[in-house]
Parts: C-alpha cells; structure tokens; sequence
C-alpha cells in the first residue's frame, strides 16, 4: 500500500468493459437451458475471473509486493476448501427427506 | 484494510456457503425472478461496477495531489452506492409486496427469504456503510486531514464490496431467474 502505483487509465477501462462483458455474458447464459450443474460451473468460473481483474488492477494487488499475495490468497482458498467439506451432507439431507415422504 | 478484507471474504463464503448447503438440501428452491427483476439486478451490477472505476479514479487523482477532483470522484463512487441501495431496496420491497418473509414465502422453501435477505442484506449493509465512510474520506481529504493512502484505503474496501456482489449476483438472482 506504500508505493501507490497508479494504474494506466487506458487498462482500467479496459478493464470495466471487460467486467461488463462479461456480466452481460453471465445474463445471457441465465437464459439458456442448460442444467443447473454446468450453468453453476460457469457462472462461478467466470466470476472468478471478474473477482481475479477486480483485484488485481483495481486493488492493484499486481503491482504490491509478490509477499502480499502470497499472504493472503493461499490462507483464503485453503479456508474456502474447508468450508466444502460439508456440502455432502446436504445432498444426503434431501435424501433423508425423499425416505420419510 | 487487507487483512479485514480477507476476514470479510470469509464471513461472506460462510454466508455463500450457506445459501448452497440450504438449497441443495432443499427439493423446491423457488426461482422467482422475472426479467424485470433480473434487468433490475444487472443496473445495479453496471452501476456498482462504474462506481469502482469512478473509485480507481479517485485513488489517482489524490496520489497526483488533485484534491478536488479526488473529492468530486469520491462523491461520483458514494452516489454509485447510493444509486445501488434505492435499486435493491426497491427490489426488496416488490419482494416483500408479493408476500416473501424471513420463513414464509409463495413459492417454495421457506428458507428461500431467510438465504435472500441475509445475504443481500449483508452486502446491502456493507455498501451503506462503505457509502458513509467515502463521504467521511472525502470531507476529510478536502480539508486535507487524511492522506492520499486513506483514500487509497477507502478504495480497497469498496473494489471488495463490489467484488462480493460479483458472486451474489450470479449465484442470488442469474440461478433463480424464472425462464417458463
């Protein structure tokens, strides 16, 4: 946060144009009829990618130190794994349910 | 403020998380949302993301010692979050018109307005308070009480505002959207 890097104008509004295209692309995917698995698969992809420009260049993390990074990034993802852990359990709850119906 | 953001992100997976876990467990997830609510959610998606460049802008203008064009670019960013708060709070009460509560709503899973409101409400929280404290920056970086860096602050904290809404929104309304 010391050195405040300013980042070119030019790649900031690329940047917002690319954010838009892309939510403009996510809207039209709502749309089409695909399963609820690979419509989840590539909306989360692709906000991924919208978090990842949003904090690279308008949080400039890109330009901060490389140990900025790395303290912050691994420690969130690995939280992120975690938390995945329980997902299973909710599957085998609508299972539970279909038994005592 | 990076550390906060990290603790936040993470308050806000758990809540995400929890969304997930609810409706996959749940066999009648109700997709309510007609074009006009999508429509809607894409504006405010536009405008909290024009109001993050507005804050890129901000950032520079102060770290180039032009003050009030750094003040008028803060304001521009807290009108941006404003502008979202009307947007998804007339979102809110059509809603709540068509009779959805905490635990009870038209459709299906009552948990459906427990997930909406908590999650939306969190992030709306997050955006009005964001809201104060840019006004709070600018007023102070206009009679030059804080630093570029406390505007630089100030902007960290609203990009990951915007970023949190970059999931909601696909997650919330993209995944509800009523397509028949």
């Amino acid at each position: 946060m010391e050195h405040a890097e300013t980042t070119g104008l030019k790649i900031v509004f690329s940047v917002w144009f690319g954010l838009l295209g892309l939510t403009v692309l996510e809207v039209i995917l709502a749309y089409r009829q695909l399963p609820l698995q690979t419509m989840l698969s590539i909306l989360m992809v692709l906000s991924v990618i919208k978090a990842a420009l949003i904090i690279a260049y308008f949080m400039h993390l890109r330009y901060e130190q490389p140990s900025l990074f790395v303290t912050l990034i691994p420690a969130l993802v690995f939280v992120l794994i975690m938390m995945t852990a329980i997902f299973a359990d909710s599957t085998r709850l609508a299972h539970m349910r279909s038994l005592v119906q | 403020m990076w550390l906060f953001i990290v603790s936040d992100a993470i308050t806000f997976s758990a809540v995400i998380f929890a969304y997930g876990y609810l409706r996959l467990a749940a066999a009648d997830w109700p997709r309510p949302f007609v074009a006009a609510s999508i429509a809607n959610a894409t504006v405010m998606t536009f405008v909290l993301l024009s109001s993050s460049v507005a804050m890129v802008l901000a950032v520079r203008a102060s770290s180039l010692g032009k003050v009030s064009a750094a003040v008028g670019w803060l304001v521009a960013t807290a009108l941006g979050g404003i502008a979202f708060d009307i947007l998804h709070i007339h979102e809110w009460l059509g809603l709540i018109g068509e009779g959805v509560r905490p635990f009870h709503n038209p459709w299906g899973t009552p948990m459906f307005g427990a997930a909406f409101f908590t999650m939306t409400g969190l992030h709306m929280l997050h955006v009005t308070i964001g809201v104060v404290y840019l006004l709070v920056i600018a007023v102070g970086f206009g009679r030059r009480k804080f630093s570029a860096t406390d505007v630089e602050v100030s902007g960290l904290y609203w990009h990951f505002v915007d970023l949190v809404w970059m999931f909601i929104f696909p997650l919330v309304y993209l995944l509800s959207a009523k397509t028949a």
